[in-house]
């Protein structure tokens, strides 16, 4: 047995995963028009390559990646396309972003190119990478990193483990749990395919303890690769961030602004696994993932498979629809999730929950004064003092709460769920957060104006200098032809 | 300036302001019931009129603040200070101690600070310290308890007579309080030994049959709802054990030095303000560290000063006192003791930097 190492801070929240953990995973029926947003990734969005009224295939890429961190865009199915163009985003504010609406022709038609591969591990590392490139296989624990990046980190770390989280700290979502219990021959093979890509010896699976089935099958499914080990780990929150994990795992602590493969290990989302095998050994791009849709609002929470840009509405429908007005729409968890402005958004490569809370359930309290209990500062599992932060932030000085550790802030939620007053803690660091960014732009900007001002000056000056130089130097040329001329008289 | 909210969690725990304050005050029940049998119906007047005076005393601060005052009056804290106030008075005391002291707890070292969370002082103390000072002479008029209904206790209308009127003839049982009869008793050279046959046994110290401020009577029962409150996680422990363990520790070594000069740390614990201190006042999260580590430093600090002041200053209890020093010092030790930044070392630097050209 590993030992395991404790993680300073944490909350429980009530799990409530009860309501979708006992329901096996089942497919959604096509929706009549998908929205596929080109913008499902971390980094910069892929570029359009389909016109309106093109024809698609199912799998066939109809957004290219577009820079270091990104990820390409596939057809979930097949059918024709309705236009490029703005589509309310799957983000709190709304705004449009620019989506691939898709109206299925119900034939499910493959693209040619997809083609299984027989042995995956006669590929080299780099091909295997180059694959889950490819198949625009992201994070799918929510964080949406573009996964092939994170599998070329041997070309500049020393790496040694994998590790894969299983965790699914969240309370409701149960998606994580049913993909290991349903699949879990097809993520092993996925974590093994991993293991390869990056040349690591070591996979440690980690599972938290309220999900023992998960951890059986995942046991059973591993059970002939001496190499990976499948860990139970408490159920705390939020064990799913992959530095708290790696902490319990190792006791080891990522030093600050770095990666994981500071201390040798990579880790991996379970779904992601699952995408991995999908694509390497069936050729299948990322086209749908598992999802749970739960909540008090919701009449049947279901864990369900969903082909990508499927608008939520359809989700919901399938589950019994709503049984009264939900308070909040969340993507995602309770505790990290975000809202989402109504169910016409779609299911996008990140969704892991859509949950439809009822008023009970979120607990809306005005927020009070702060009494100073200190409640937030032992939920930090970062180690930081959000209400000193939050102060700050309040009376403007933001270079003070960057000083307590602001941008150390992983932004999980444990100090505000802790907080007796109700104080939106999180809000306060998220605005704060996004006004440094946009400080920092601006100076960027004002640097850059800066820059291109001063260079045009100099070339201004190289200019004139070159004009004086041409004069000067005519003028002795003259001086010398009339020397010269002076001298043959 | 901030955008509307956006971010979760959209899940909370179930502790709210009102229900810790509501836990607290269920923790004082069994003491304060205790105190006022105990002491009777002038006790069960002036802790009424007490907590009364500081409700109103908070709604109509708010009122000339123009803040909103029924979420302010419903979050229970002008109760609490009230209540904690009334158990530190002595039990008949006449009732414009209680009106003084509530409106120099909610006026004074509450509202005029910024109200709930931003007064650097317990309120509480503050009243009683000023009090003290004051009035010294009301604020130590001690009685021998009379538990409510026996034969030589006051009555209702005597009790009423006693706290709005000053009037009550009962001088002859006037009693002083453990701590304040050793003191004296030490301070004309008279030796522990002998002086310790004057005061009540340690057991009845325990269980609150001696003189004493209205809510100190059982140092076991103010145990209790200590404990009940540690179980329920209202308060954490670093703050009770820090201060109990470093008065305990200090008491005995210098009774162990010499045993006829200075109390036996028994006398130290069972004085039931060190109870109500170190479970129910010095635990005030508004004015105790925020650290877990500042809140044994601020424990250990009221602790010492206990001590001290009971020892050697002039007044023969020293827990308000303690407390007050301690909470000025709150601010500077939040400042200088902070958690470990994940990934970082104590000074805020990142965890074995790497060398500058690779980062």
């Amino acid at each position: 047995m590993l030992k395991l190492f404790t993680l300073r801070g944490g909350v429980h929240p009530e799990e409530r995963k009860q309501l979708s953990s006992g329901v096996a995973v089942e497919s959604l029926p096509l929706s009549p028009l998908l929205h596929i947003p080109l913008q499902q990734h971390i980094g910069a969005a892929a570029t359009p390559m389909v016109h309106r009224g093109e024809r698609v295939k199912k799998g066939q890429m109809i957004a290219r990646s577009q820079g270091m961190i990104s990820a390409p865009v596939h057809a979930p199915t097949s059918g024709r396309v309705m236009g490029v163009g703005g589509y309310p985003a799957h983000h709190p504010s709304g705004l449009l972003v620019t989506t691939v609406t898709l109206q299925p022709d119900g034939e499910e038609a493959w693209h040619p190119a997809i083609e299984p591969l027989d042995d995956p591990f006669a590929l080299s590392p780099k091909e295997l990478a180059g694959r889950v490139a490819a198949a625009g296989i992201v994070g799918m624990g929510g964080a949406t990193f573009p996964s092939a990046v994170k599998l070329n980190l041997r070309q500049r770390y020393q790496l040694h483990t994998l590790v894969i989280n299983g965790a699914e700290c969240e309370p409701y979502l149960t998606c994580d749990d049913r993909l290991m219990q349903e699949r879990s021959e097809a993520v092993i093979s996925g974590v093994r395919l991993m293991a390869h890509a990056l040349g690591v010896e070591r996979v440690t699976i980690a599972i938290e303890r309220n999900k023992p089935e998960a951890t059986v099958a995942m046991q059973q499914a591993a059970a002939q690769w001496p190499e990976i080990t499948i860990v139970s780990i408490p159920t705390q929150y939020p064990m799913g961030s992959e530095k708290h994990l790696l902490q319990i795992l190792t006791g080891e602590e990522i030093p600050a602004r770095g990666l994981t493969a500071d201390i040798g290990v990579v880790v991996h989302n379970v779904a992601t696994a699952f995408a991995v095998h999908e694509a390497l050994y069936a050729g299948r791009p990322l086209i749908s993932r598992l999802v749970t849709v739960s909540g008090g609002a919701v009449r049947q929470p279901k864990n369900l498979e969903v082909p990508l840009g499927t608008p939520l509405q359809d989700l919901i429908d399938y589950c019994g629809g709503l049984s009264e007005q939900p308070a909040q729409l969340i993507s995602g968890g309770p505790m990290m999730g975000q809202p989402i402005p109504s169910l016409r958004v779609p299911l996008v490569k990140g969704s892991n929950g859509v949950l439809a809370l009822t008023s009970r359930e979120v607990s809306a309290d005005t927020p009070r004064p702060c009494i100073r209990c200190g409640g937030c500062v032992e939920a930090c599992p970062c180690g930081l003092v959000p209400l000193e932060m939050a102060a700050h932030i309040r009376s403007g000085n933001l270079d003070s709460s960057v000083k307590l550790g602001l941008l150390d802030c992983i932004g999980c939620g444990s100090c505000s769920w802790a907080c007796p007053s109700h104080i939106p803690l999180v809000h306060h660091f998220n605005y704060a957060k996004g006004e440094l960014a946009a400080r920092q732009r601006q100076q960027h900007q004002q640097g850059e104006t800066k820059r291109l001002a001063e260079a045009r000056s100099a070339r201004m000056e190289a200019i004139k200098r070159a004009k004086r130089e041409q004069l000067l130097k005519r003028k002795r040329e003259a001086e010398a032809k009339k020397r010269a001329e002076e001298a043959l008289l | 300036m901030m955008a509307p909210l956006t971010a979760g969690p959209f899940t909370h725990s179930a502790r709210s302001v009102p229900a810790t304050m509501g836990w607290v005050i269920l923790a004082l029940l069994p003491a304060t019931l205790f105190g006022l049998w105990h002491y009777g119906w002038p006790a069960i007047f002036l802790f009424l009129v007490t907590i009364i005076a500081a409700i109103v005393a908070e709604a109509l601060s708010l009122k000339i603040a123009a803040k909103p005052i029924k979420p302010a009056l419903l979050d229970g804290s002008a109760l609490l200070t009230g209540w904690l106030l009334a158990l530190t008075l002595p039990p008949w005391a006449p009732w414009w101690i209680g009106v003084v002291g509530s409106l120099l707890a909610i006026v004074i070292a509450k509202q005029l600070f910024g109200g709930i969370g931003q007064n650097l002082f317990n309120p509480a103390m503050v009243a009683r310290v000023a009090l003290l000072i004051s009035f010294p002479l009301e604020m130590t008029q001690f009685y021998a308890p009379m538990p409510l209904f026996s034969p030589s206790a006051p009555g209702f209308l005597e009790g009423l007579q006693i706290t709005f009127f000053g009037v009550g003839h009962y001088d002859a049982v006037s009693s002083a309080t453990t701590l304040g009869y050793l003191k004296t008793e030490l301070g004309r050279e008279i030796p522990l030994s002998q002086a310790e046959s004057g005061v009540a046994s340690i057991s009845s110290m325990a269980w609150g049959d001696s003189a004493g401020s209205l809510g100190e009577g059982s140092a076991l029962l103010l145990l209790l709802g200590g404990g009940w409150l540690l179980y329920k996680k209202v308060i954490s422990w670093h703050i009770p054990v820090a201060m109990l363990l470093t008065i305990l520790i200090l008491a005995a070594l210098f009774h162990w030095i010499d045993s006829e000069r200075y109390v036996g740390p028994l006398y130290h614990l069972l004085s039931a303000a060190t109870m109500l201190g170190a479970f129910f006042i010095a635990t005030d999260l508004v004015t105790s560290p925020v650290t877990r580590t500042g809140q044994i430093l601020f424990g250990a600090g009221c602790g010492l000063l206990t001590f001290v002041i009971r020892t050697w200053a002039g007044y023969p209890e020293g827990v308000a006192f303690a407390v007050l020093l301690m909470n000025g010092a709150t601010p500077l030790i939040d400042h200088y003791i902070k958690p470990r930044i994940y990934g970082r070392d104590r000074h805020g630097q990142p965890l074995n930097r790497r060398s500058p050209e690779e980062s």
